[in-house]
């Protein structure tokens, strides 16, 4: 990106810390989106977000901690109390009914949007100390990502025009 | 009558944008692409498209619940 710092292009970085379902929908939607509005983008991912990198995702919501979650349910909003994620099962049932919902309301999968990133040429660059830290490798990731660090991304957040920590 | 015509109708945001962006690349300089969509949210979203990457929207309509976008590749 440093090479670009001189161009007019606007750019926008993320760092993108979170793995789960929900949280994953944020940062590849404006990606995806600012790519084809014609920004450059740079996407760091850390801790809990670097396993949206895997090649295989299984992403999953929970209940817990997340007293704002309501489900569409026979007509109203039936909401989610926190210690019903305690109980087995609980979690993949909320699970299967968002994925149900996704699939149902025409919103893209996690899969499509990361596919469309990679396509549009995002930049994505894998937090070296989270692998190390929760021992993956490259192998585990999909084709694309590269390594960086921390000066890595203040480098890119210099030069941007938007910053982002999702 | 468009030159290319994209049916985005039960898509939602972001991805009637994205497949416009993907569409608008087969269509020439000064040509124009239709898109048809029934997500609300592409109203303003669409206005946006085009301001931000320079493509002129020639029309934007709405018939029953059915957008139709009219988009002028210009840049």
């Amino acid at each position: 990106m440093a090479d670009n710092a001189g161009s007019n292009t606007k750019k926008l970085s993320m760092i993108v810390t979170k793995g789960s379902l929900d949280w994953a929908y944020p940062p590849f939607i404006l990606a995806t989106t600012a790519a084809a509005m014609g920004l450059e983008v740079s996407m760091f991912f850390t801790f809990y977000g670097l396993t949206l990198l895997k090649k295989k995702l299984d992403l999953n919501v929970t209940t817990l901690g997340n007293p704002a979650m309501q489900m569409p349910m026979f007509g109203m909003h039936i909401g989610m109390p926190n210690l019903m994620s305690a109980v087995p099962g609980v979690d993949a049932a909320a699970t299967a009914m968002m994925k149900n919902l996704i699939k149902k309301k025409g919103v893209a999968s996690i899969e499509e949007l990361r596919e469309m990133a990679v396509e549009a040429d995002v930049e994505m660059i894998a937090c070296q100390m989270t692998m190390d830290l929760f021992e993956y490798t490259m192998d585990d990731m999909i084709e694309g990502p590269v390594l960086g660090g921390a000066a890595t991304y203040i480098e890119t957040a210099t030069n941007s025009d938007i910053n982002l920590f999702i | 009558m468009a030159d290319q015509v994209l049916d985005a109708k039960g898509l939602n945001c972001p991805l009637p944008i994205l497949k416009a962006k993907k569409a608008l690349k087969d269509v020439p300089m000064g040509g124009t692409l239709q898109v048809i969509a029934t997500d609300p949210g592409a109203v303003k979203d669409f206005e946006a498209f085009c301001r931000t990457t320079g493509n002129e929207l020639m029309e934007s309509k709405e018939d029953d619940k059915v957008f139709s976008f009219l988009i002028k590749r210009t840049s």
